[in-house]
This record gives C-alpha cells, sequence and structure tokens, in this order.
C-alpha cells in the first residue's frame, strides 16, 4: 500500500485510505516516540528543506523535529533572512536549493496555492505546510488524529470550527478531513468571517456560539488572524471575545463535556481564556505532541514511494 | 510451441508431533544457557517471529511453571535497509515490549531465517530499548548458504538448503489452523 500522491499539498488530493494509512503509520512513530530512543534509521539518505515564507513556531519545529526524528538530513530557510527579499523567483530559489541534492520540501507561504505551483515546475516531493488561507494539511491530520486518540473513532462525531473562518487554512483542511472521516462540522463566527460559499462543503452554519458548543462534541478555537485581515470584519476585538470568545463560565454551562482544541498559536484572553486552555477538557498539548507522529508518518510515506 | 505453465510445488519439511518436539527441543537448549530465564527475555521479531515467540514462552512456562517469561514483539519496518528500495510500500506493525532489556540476556527469535538482513534492522531496533548484556539468535528455519551478511543463528530448529526463488512458509496452529514448515517453489512445465 502506497498513499495514492507523491506530493501531501492538501487534505483536497487524499482519499480515505490514505488519511487511515497516515494514521496507522502515526500509531506506530508516536510508539517510537515514547521511547528511550526516539530515533529511528528510515530516512537517512534523505535530505529535506524546510522552506518558510512565513513565520511558524510549531509547525516549523514540528516538522524538522519529525525529520530529525526520521534520522533525515535538514536544512531551514526562511524568507526573512535571504535572498528573496534581493528579488529571487520562488521557483529559482527553490531550484537554487535542490541544485544542492535535496530530496523533499516542506514549505510555507502566504499565497494559496504556492505548494502546487511548486510541484508543478520543480522534482522534488512538495509537503505544503500551509499555503496562505487555502490548505494546512498536516494541522488538519493531527487535529482529526487527536479526535481519533480522544474519542476512538472520528466518525459520527460532531466538531464546530468557532473564529475566524474566512482567513483560516486550518480550517478549510478541517473540514475537508473530517468530512472525509465521517464526522459533521459546522462553523461559527461573525458573518463578515465565514465565507458566502461554506455551505457547498457541507457544513452547518452557526452565528450563536452558545448554540454551537451546545450541538458540539469538540469545539476548535481558532485565531483572529489579523495579518491577513486588509479591512475591519468587526467593530473591536473586545466585542469579538464578548461574543465569541470561550471562558470558563460558558463552558461550565453546558450539560455535557466536551472537548477543546486550538491549532495555536493562542490569542489568550481572545477567543479562549487561560482557565479554559489549561483546563483538562482541552487537549492543545496532546495536539502538538500528535503533530510530530503525524509528520514523521507523512514524510515516511511519501519517502516510501522511491529514491 | 507447447505452452509453458507454472504451479507451485509445495515439500512439507516438517509437521505434527515432529513440530511439537522441534520447538521443544529449542525449549530445552534455551534452558540449557539460561537456567530460570530470571535474566532473560524472549523477543519476537514483527510479523512471523512473534508466534514462535508466542510458542516457546507457553512451552518454557509449562516446564519452568515458578520461572516469569518476559516475552515481547519487535517491530523492525523503521529500521530495514530496503526502505525507497522497493515497489511496495512497507507496512509497521505493533511493538510491545513491557520490560527492560538493558543489562538483560536477549533472545531473538524469528521463523525463518534467510539474508539475515532482518536480524541486522532487527539489532538496531532493539537498541532503541536500552543495552543487553548478551543477544542470541533462535531461528526455527535456518536456510543455509544464503546470508547476505555475517549472521549466525545461536539455536536451529531444521536447517534446510534452498534456493533463492524457493520460500519457506511457516504456519502455526493458532493463526493458521495447523503446524506446518512448507519449502514452496515454482516448477515451470512445459
Amino acid at each position: 500500500m502506497a498513499l495514492s500522491t507523491r506530493h501531501l499539498l492538501g487534505i483536497k488530493d487524499l482519499n480515505l485510505s490514505d488519511i487511515e494509512q497516515i494514521f496507522e503509520t502515526a500509531d506506530n512513530f508516536k510508539t517510537v516516540l515514547n521511547r528511550p530512543i526516539k530515533k529511528v534509521p528510515s530516512l537517512r539518505d534523505v535530505t529535506i528543506a524546510n522552506i518558510f515564507f512565513e513565520n511558524s513556531t510549531r509547525t516549523r519545529l514540528s516538522f524538522e523535529l519529525a525529520e530529525k526524528r526520521l534520522s533525515a538530513d535538514v536544512v531551514n530557510f526562511s524568507a526573512s533572512s535571504s535572498s528573496v527579499s534581493k528579488g529571487e523567483t520562488l521557483v529559482d530559489t527553490v531550484n537554487n536549493i535542490l541544485a544542492m541534492k535535496v530530496d523533499m520540501v516542506v514549505m510555507r507561504h502566504p499565497y494559496a496555492g504556492a505548494g502546487v505551483f511548486l510541484a508543478k515546475h520543480v522534482k522534488a516531493q512538495i509537503v505544503n505546510a500551509g499555503d496562505g488561507a487555502h490548505e494546512h494539511p498536516t494541522q488538519a491530520l493531527l487535529d482529526a488524529f487527536s479526535i481519533r486518540e480522544r474519542y476512538g473513532e472520528v466518525a459520527g462525531k460532531k466538531v464546530v470550527i468557532v473564529g475566524d473562518i474566512l482567513h483560516s487554512r486550518v480550517a478549510l483542511s478541517n473540514i475537508l478531513c473530517l468530512k472525509q472521516l465521517g464526522a459533521e462540522v459546522m462553523v461559527c463566527g461573525p458573518t463578515t468571517l465565514i465565507p458566502k460559499y461554506i455551505r457547498s462543503l457541507g457544513v452547518k452554519v452557526e452565528h450563536n456560539l452558545i448554540n454551537a458548543l451546545n450541538w458540539c462534541d469538540v469545539a476548535n478555537m481558532l485565531r483572529i488572524q489579523l495579518e491577513r485581515q486588509d479591512i475591519k470584519y468587526f467593530p473591536s476585538q473586545r466585542e469579538y471575545t464578548m461574543l465569541y470568545g470561550l471562558n470558563k463560565q460558558i463552558l461550565d454551562s453546558l450539560d455535557k463535556e466536551i472537548t477543546i482544541m486550538h491549532p495555536g498559536p493562542i490569542n489568550r484572553g481572545v477567543e479562549i481564556t487561560s482557565d479554559v486552555a489549561d483546563s483538562k477538557q482541552s487537549i492543545i498539548l496532546d495536539q502538538v505532541e500528535n503533530g510530530v507522529a503525524i509528520r514523521m508518518a507523512v514524510l515516511y510515506l511519501l519517502a516510501g514511494q522511491g529514491a | 510451441m507447447p505452452k509453458s505453465t507454472q504451479t507451485m510445488q509445495n515439500l512439507t519439511l516438517l509437521d505434527g508431533q515432529k513440530f511439537q518436539i522441534t520447538i521443544q527441543r529449542l525449549c530445552r537448549q534455551l534452558i540449557e544457557n539460561h537456567n530460570d530465564f530470571s535474566d532473560s527475555v524472549l523477543i519476537g521479531i514483527q510479523p512471523r517471529g512473534v508466534y514462535l515467540a508466542y510458542r516457546v514462552a507457553e512451552e518454557l512456562r509449562k516446564i519452568l511453571p515458578e520461572s516469569n517469561i518476559l516475552q515481547g514483539d519487535l517491530d523492525i519496518t523503521f529500521y530495514r535497509d530496503d526502505f525507497r528500495r522497493r515497489e511496495t510500500q512497507l507496512v509497521p506493525n505493533q511493538t510491545k515490549i513491557d520490560f527492560i532489556i538493558e543489562g538483560k540476556k536477549v533472545i531473538m527469535m524469528d521463523d525463518v531465517l534467510w539474508t539475515g538482513r532482518t536480524i541486522r534492522a532487527a539489532m538496531d531496533a532493539m537498541q532503541a530499548f536500552g543495552r543487553p548484556q548478551k543477544v542470541e539468535l533462535l531461528t526455527l528455519v535456518d536456510r543455509r548458504y544464503s546470508r547476505h551478511i555475517p549472521v549466525a543463528p545461536d539455536y536451529v530448529g531444521i536447517e534446510v538448503d534452498s534456493i533463492a526463488s524457493q520460500k519457506v512458509v511457516v504456519s502455526w496452529k493458532e493463526t493458521d489452523g495447523e503446524d506446518r514448515i512448507v519449502l514452496v517453489s515454482e516448477v515451470k512445465e512445459e
């Protein structure tokens, strides 16, 4: 069995058996990560370039750790300290890196479709680590994997994604991944931050946070992506927090115990208060832990397709 | 021109009571070197070596009811040397080692020893669990003269002379319905 795709550009390209295969492989890597020696030699003849044209903490560290634990050679590159600022094109930059015999490229880029573009123009295998407001496939995989870990399965679970759906790549990838796995998905946020055609993906839309939380098993709280907002989408951050911020009072008022997720970075006190983020119901740090195992699985399965 | 067809020819090398006697002999040989197994552990290599390890552990528990026989499963998929060099994707199995192998005598087990590459990978894989005092290898079938790397077993069920195109298949009562070792050959018929 192999993945049906040579690159991981988006959840869109994965079928159900791909996702299940990634999860089963990640299960194995999770046990590896709990051993005294957390390293396996699988990718010892593979070189991976992490190319980040946008800021990242978790994703870059998580990919780098995953690569190192698979024994790959790793080179890191971030746009701010590179020749991109001198006017080099994306294809030129990547081809120059590939000329140094790199096999795989993990890329984050501010523009949607950058990964697809790169996959068409360079020889290496591409893993999308977030392209603009489009997709962030490994985040969606680790989110679904964390839900599966918590509940045993994803199918039939009700998941609400709260916040800035319009500018969020995590939202789109999550919707595609969760729907593929048979979960019910709802998005919740101010009308200005919910794209008009989101219903065509088969998700419910709700503008009242309490209604959404009462409906769901899992709430995935997203950050407001101020860096992508060119106009004002809501009057003030304070008003957003009053209407869509999750606090302990709301959480305790629900008649069931829901699971809280957040892809990070958290803006404490905005979309989620500290006591909720650090509560027993929160699996935010499990998500981070699972991220390494999921990324190991993705890299392992892609690399296994041959030299 | 006559059509050439390929058929499989199966030759049973060991089955029934003789199979059981072989397992018992291996157990007695183990006891000779490991006494009551207080410092020794059994590790079966996934996927097929674990059945052998289960069976040997079961027999040892019958012979030594007082002893605590520790036995684990080791998956070597991520340690193989043919990753990215084969057509099909390697699917990993579970590793289950609930004890510490640091300072222990480890008896690794696999059903068939052929090129020795699996054993090399297993030695690598095992290091993630500590530094054993000593490592031994027990194999039910030794396909002689076919090693790619210098690996030699310490305990052998039966030795078989075979050629590369042949396969040795071990079936187990627990999973396949019967205990049997079969040499499978592809025969060209004209």
